[in-house]
């Protein structure tokens, strides 16, 4: 399709230079230059352990829970190095949000798990909270289905319903940029394409990086299609070029079936 | 194009080589429609028209059912990358090669008008063959350039259409002159005229098939682009 690059220009959001990552001994991550741009949806795929969801965790510092894991390099977030000693992670996980593969929520009602992420964040009136979780939950095309339940348990909606959910949650602090680790992954068809939908309108606000297994769900959801394999980053480019005329024989073969 | 590995799927490698594989029989039957209607125009053979024209189907069949088979590849493997554009091509392909199988079916036609109107008054069946044999013989020099997948082969055929261009216009003139000199003539010019048009277009159809290989192997679109910029594309490096 034409016009990615030319409806507005492409601003890198998130820039990753010399980038290098290890669990413990492990060389997870080797050498990876990428720059993730600013409003546009990044996908990374690979076969499993090619270190594409280690490289989505390391975009908002998730690996600094586990002490024997460590990058080197340059992890750059609008031009700051997030790997610079002093780095605020909370705030950090507030400009970087990120939804899982098996929807997460919190046993507390569906209002309960929006406000609570904001609470952390931001002091609100109880008006502007309401109006944040209506904000959030409409954002996530779920305000339809739950707006006469809010106060109802979150873990009482379907599966799809639950992972816009968090969706809504990682969108109510207003981040910059949404991570998403294989998010449809545990989700029938029809709420796969509800939360691909969703991705489409989100790009408009959000920077959003999506780790996903379906080669078939990166094509129709991303703008930049970034191929990984064994820790290498082996090719990246628009989806379209990824998808028709890829440059490396190695993405080639893995995008059409020929990896074995 | 590098040589790829074999699909995980062995299943799928079947299917697009039995792709394949439909294309060259359809092309071998179009090439036979094709020669079989040049040679019974140069020799009166009746019997060898009317067997074109009836055989005609058979090439409507292949396009029907290979298309069919694209659309099924495309509904059950979503394929990416080369395996796509190779879809996509073969669907163009036999559509241009059953508009061959046409213009064969019209050659026939129109040298049994010929024939069954009178014995042939003009003697410029020389520079019909000619420009027929060119014209057979890119058919077959661009579906060797798809079963090996040789983007420089098909950038020659995409030039040599100019000469079966040059060469119909040469005929066109020749014809005229008789027209003019003998008004007698006008009737079975016309029809020759006819049937050297329908090699030329034989010619355009070997041209599209060309740019289609073009596109499979280099993934970019060379239909509507000056044959130097087409070349540019042919020999730069990838991969």
């Amino acid at each position: 399709m034409q016009g990615i690059a030319t409806e507005s220009e492409l601003e890198t959001q998130i820039a990753l230079r010399n980038f290098n990552f290890y669990y413990g001994k492990y060389h997870a991550l080797r050498n990876i230059n990428l720059d993730i741009y600013k409003r546009r949806v990044t996908a990374f795929i690979g076969p499993s352990g090619c270190g594409k969801s280690t490289l989505l965790r390391t975009l908002n510092r998730m690996y600094d829970l586990y002490p024997e894991q460590r990058a080197e390099g340059e992890l750059l977030l609008d031009g700051n190095n997030l790997l610079d000693k002093g780095v605020d992670l909370n705030a950090l996980r507030a400009k970087v949000g990120m939804v899982f593969q098996k929807p997460t929520p919190f046993p507390m009602s569906i209002y309960d798990n929006i406000a609570f992420g904001v609470k952390l964040h931001e002091r609100l009136s109880r008006v502007e909270m309401d109006e944040r979780v209506e904000w959030s939950l409409r954002k996530a095309a779920l305000w339809g289905e739950v707006s006469d339940k809010l106060n109802q348990s979150g873990m009482s909606l379907s599966g799809g319903q639950q992972q816009r959910l968090c969706i809504a949650r990682g969108i109510a602090v207003k981040p910059e940029v949404l991570l998403l680790d294989e998010p449809t992954s545990a989700l029938d068809p029809i709420s796969t394409m509800r939360i691909e939908e969703l991705v489409s309108e989100l790009k408009d606000e959000f920077t959003i990086v999506i780790v996903t297994h379906n080669m078939q769900q990166a094509a129709r959801v991303s703008d930049f299609t970034a191929y990984m394999y064994l820790g290498e980053l082996i090719e990246v480019g628009k989806t379209d070029d990824i998808f028709i005329k890829p440059k490396d024989k190695r993405t080639e073969d893995y995008i059409t079936g020929r990896f074995g | 194009m590098v040589a790829l590995n074999e699909h995980v799927s062995k299943k799928f490698d079947a299917e697009l080589e039995s792709l394949r594989s439909r294309v060259m029989q359809m092309g071998g039957l179009v090439e036979t429609q094709i020669t079989t209607a040049i040679d019974s125009f140069m020799s009166g053979d009746l019997d060898r028209m009317e067997q074109v024209i009836a055989d005609d189907h058979q090439v409507n069949g292949l396009e029907v059912s290979i298309d069919d088979d694209c659309a099924h590849i495309v509904a059950r493997r979503q394929p990416t990358a080369g395996d796509l554009r190779m879809v996509m091509a073969v669907s163009k392909i036999v559509t241009d090669l059953e508009r061959v199988g046409d213009e064969a079916s019209k050659i026939a036609r129109m040298a049994r008008e010929i024939y069954q109107r009178d014995r042939l008054q003009i003697p410029r069946l020389t520079d019909v063959r000619k420009i027929g044999s060119i014209g057979v013989a890119m058919l077959r020099d661009v579906l060797d350039a798809f079963v090996r997948l040789d983007a420089n082969e098909a950038a020659r055929i995409v030039r040599e259409d100019a000469t079966v261009d040059d060469h119909f216009r040469g005929i066109m003139r020749q014809l005229v002159t008789y027209m003019m000199e003998d008004p007698r003539t006008i009737t079975t010019a016309l029809d020759i005229v006819f049937i050297a048009k329908s090699i030329e277009r034989i010619g355009d159809h070997a041209k599209n098939i060309a740019e289609s290989v073009i596109y499979i192997v280099k993934g970019q679109d060379v239909r509507h682009i000056a044959i130097d910029q087409l070349e540019r594309t042919v020999n730069a490096v990838d991969h």
